[in-house]
């Protein structure tokens, strides 16, 4: 009993600051997202209905938030395994002994995650212009007409990808590099006294002892790759034809831009119900897996 | 002595020092504070480039008004109307502000802006009658007056006099059909040139050709969209064929890269664009060419119609929170002075809002800003409902759907209507709901 207060009482300051910062603000959006709060309520509380579901219910019927969500979730299926791929591509090279330099390359792979999005996304805008930029030059050289990456709606979004990708990978190869050092060298050394191949290895050492650090990199990618905003933002504004416009977009839109924020809420709940349900699917998976593969041996 | 003192010595003396420094400094900072207690300190928020201009512009306001103070602060253009909602939101609004005319009904919606009318009544500065109508008009929402127009901006055409002659017009365009025929003859897909600039993210283009027209853009008091009038229909056609028939090229302003270049290679043979850009061709085109290029009102649908636009700009306005009105009104019937609206244009090319101040200075003769001195006359103002600018930007974000061939002329004036009328739904239900306050607490 008296352990049990002490507990308690030790945990009180954690739980007060949760409280406060995130329990309250995330009920109060809540109530928020069943009521039309917009401009009109702002100027005169009166002019506040409670809708009870109508902005979830408007917002499912709306074609822009579908659109919206299609976009994410492209920007998730094929940024989130482009993004662990290079990380790990990135890692092993690195982990590799025959690297040469690595501290340089560590930290010449990892420079775009600190620096700060708009600056890179100026750059990449230049790059990527259709007319003036680099990378229609070099294509160019090879015989293959100009593309209007940023202006096309169909090449927007892999542009915005390959943006994103290159500027997130260098955090989780630091992960992976972590998590490669942490597996024991003497294994390798068994297998290759066995005779496996490169791929052998990689396959039946490094993949499975790398599994729980891939778990984790693949929940943390997702949901972040799940809350795209700033690439289009700075980039694209969301066009053209609204083709890179994400869920995040949309809730900004709703919200800052015209002062929706009963709408926005909703938004931002749907989009939590949905990150919520992708990251348990992933989590059940994982398990699944993990337990064919554990209970052979 | 040992080291080791030494640098303790040091160390005590820097420490001394350093507190003769602050003992030195009070009694001069409170006397730096005493005035400024006293005297009244004006807060001014300025969007985009106008708060560098204006710090100009003070410091004779200020000698003229010793016990004014005016603290600028300058907001970007893309954070300025969520700045501006957030501080009504959190009760820490400025003094006055700079407000583009289209948030201004959104500002007066929300009940944050003071009436000015009897200050204008009683002003030697501020006189109705030398202001532009319209410019005058968008500042005046039911009846009452919540701000004093400070610039103005109405968009027409901007283009190459070289060009045009070559393929042989003589003039520039007063209708459409002989706008369409030039457009027709500048034109051409294998070299690359375009008769236009249009971006398809922008939406004061069509919204220029749209009031035009006869048909008001909204019905019943601003409470239904009116896009599916067969104005509208005619501007919209209008501007979606200059794309179907490669007039155009449809490019956001995100990707039109450097215009102004471009407009002086030939690329584009008219821009239909803002004052602001006159200081920008005159900046980056070569002396050589200031002669080839040329400002013209825009076409009509018929000759009749020649030089009627939009009426945009920015008004100032005071907030009712302000605790400085009276100040606040001094310094807006400076900034309205002809002579001081005129510096204002020479330091920036924001066009002033009133007769006189285009009688005298660099305004008078100026050839290129003819265009617009005629087109202001005519100009015609948006809808003053506070949802504007989001419907606007719905219109063309249909309109750019329509462009890409995705919808008919007719669908995408259903589409656009019907999004509208979404919308506006809470306005109606605000307006159609007088509401008794006693039932509605409850």
């Amino acid at each position: 009993m008296n352990a049990q207060r002490a507990a308690w009482l030790f945990l009180a300051p954690a739980l007060l600051v949760l409280g406060v910062f995130f329990l309250v603000p995330v009920i109060a959006a809540l109530v928020l997202s069943l009521t039309d709060y917009d401009l009109y309520a702002l100027a005169n509380i009166h002019n506040l209905r409670f809708v009870a579901l109508q902005n979830y219910w408007a917002l499912l019927q709306r074609p822009l938030f579908w659109s919206a969500l299609g976009h994410t979730v492209y920007f998730v299926a094929v940024g989130v395994p482009l993004s662990m791929g290079a990380s790990l591509g990135a890692a092993l090279l690195l982990n590799s002994p025959l690297a040469r330099c690595k501290p340089f390359f560590r930290t010449a792979l990892f420079a775009p995650v600190v620096t700060t999005v708009v600056a890179t996304a100026v750059i990449w805008r230049y790059l990527f212009n259709t007319k003036y930029g680099w990378m229609n030059y070099v294509l160019g050289g090879l015989g293959i007409h100009p593309v209007d990456w940023l202006g096309d709606p169909h090449w927007a979004m892999p542009t915005i990808i390959a943006f994103a990708v290159w500027k997130n990978f260098g955090y989780n190869m630091i992960i992976f590099l972590a998590g490669l050092q942490a597996i024991p060298p003497d294994l390798y050394e068994a297998a290759r006294i066995d005779g496996a191949s490169a791929w052998r290895q990689f396959r039946h050492i490094t993949w499975p002892l790398l599994g729980p650090t891939m778990l984790m990199v693949g929940i943390l990618t997702v949901s972040g790759y799940f809350q795209l905003f700033a690439e289009p933002y700075v980039m694209t504004e969301g066009g053209p034809l609204q083709s890179t416009t994400s869920v995040l977009y949309l809730m900004y839109d709703e919200g800052f831009k015209w002062w929706n924020l009963g709408s926005a809420s909703a938004v931002a709940f749907l989009l939590f119900v949905i990150m919520f349900g992708v990251t348990v699917l992933m989590l059940k998976l994982s398990r699944r897996g993990h337990h064919a593969d554990g209970e052979p041996a | 002595m040992t080291p080791i003192a030494a640098i303790d010595r040091r160390r005590r003396l820097l420490r001394g020092m350093l507190m003769a420094g602050l003992m030195a400094g009070m009694p001069l900072l409170g006397s730096c504070a005493r005035p400024a207690a006293d005297s009244r300190v004006l807060t001014l928020w300025t969007v985009g480039r106008e708060g560098e201009a204006i710090l100009m512009l003070l410091p004779d306001f200020e000698r003229a008004h010793p016990d004014i103070h005016v603290k600028v602060q300058q907001l970007p253009l893309t954070a300025a109307h969520q700045k501006l909602l957030t501080a009504f939101a959190g009760g820490s609004t400025p003094d006055l502000t700079q407000l583009g005319n289209t948030w201004l009904p959104e500002m007066v919606a929300l009940d944050a802006l003071e009436p000015l009318q009897a200050r204008v009544d009683r002003s030697a500065v501020v006189r109705l009658d030398d202001y532009f109508a319209s410019i005058w008009a968008t500042n005046v929402i039911d009846g009452r007056l919540y701000g004093v127009p400070w610039y103005v901006d109405t968009r027409l055409l901007f283009y190459r006099r070289d060009l045009l002659k070559a393929a042989g017009f003589d003039a520039p365009p007063r209708d459409w059909a002989q706008w369409r025929q030039m457009l027709a003859a500048l034109s051409d897909a294998r070299r690359h040139s375009w008769g236009i600039l249009l971006p398809t993210n922008e939406f004061e283009q069509l919204m220029s050709l749209a009031l035009q027209q006869p048909d008001p853009l909204l019905r019943d008091g601003g409470r239904y969209g009116n896009f599916e009038s067969a104005g509208f229909k005619r501007a919209l056609a209008f501007y979606v064929d200059t794309f179907r028939l490669h007039q155009a090229p449809a490019i956001t302003n995100v990707e039109t890269g450097n215009p102004w270049s471009e407009f002086g290679r030939g690329v584009y043979a008219f821009y239909l664009s803002g004052p602001w850009n006159i200081g920008e061709f005159r900046k980056r085109l070569p002396a050589a060419q200031q002669d080839d290029w040329s400002t013209a009102p825009l076409p009509g649908p018929d000759s009749g119609g020649t030089g009627i636009g939009s009426a945009g700009g920015s008004s100032l306005v005071i907030f009712r929170a302000s605790k400085h009105k009276d100040a606040a009104w001094t310094l807006i019937e400076y900034l309205s002075q002809p002579t001081v609206q005129q510096r204002f244009y020479d330091l920036l090319g924001d066009m002033p809002p009133r007769r006189s101040s285009w009688e005298g200075g660099a305004l008078r003769d100026d050839p290129k800003a003819r265009a617009f001195r005629e087109q202001l006359e005519k100009a015609r103002p948006t809808p003053a409902v506070p949802e504007w600018e989001r419907i606007a930007t719905e219109m063309q974000l249909v309109a750019a759907r329509a462009v890409a061939g995705e919808l008919t002329i007719d669908q995408a004036a259903a589409e656009i209507d019907q999004r509208v009328d979404q919308i506006l739904e809470k306005r109606r239900w605000v307006l159609d709901h007088p509401r008794p306050a006693a039932e509605r607490a409850r």
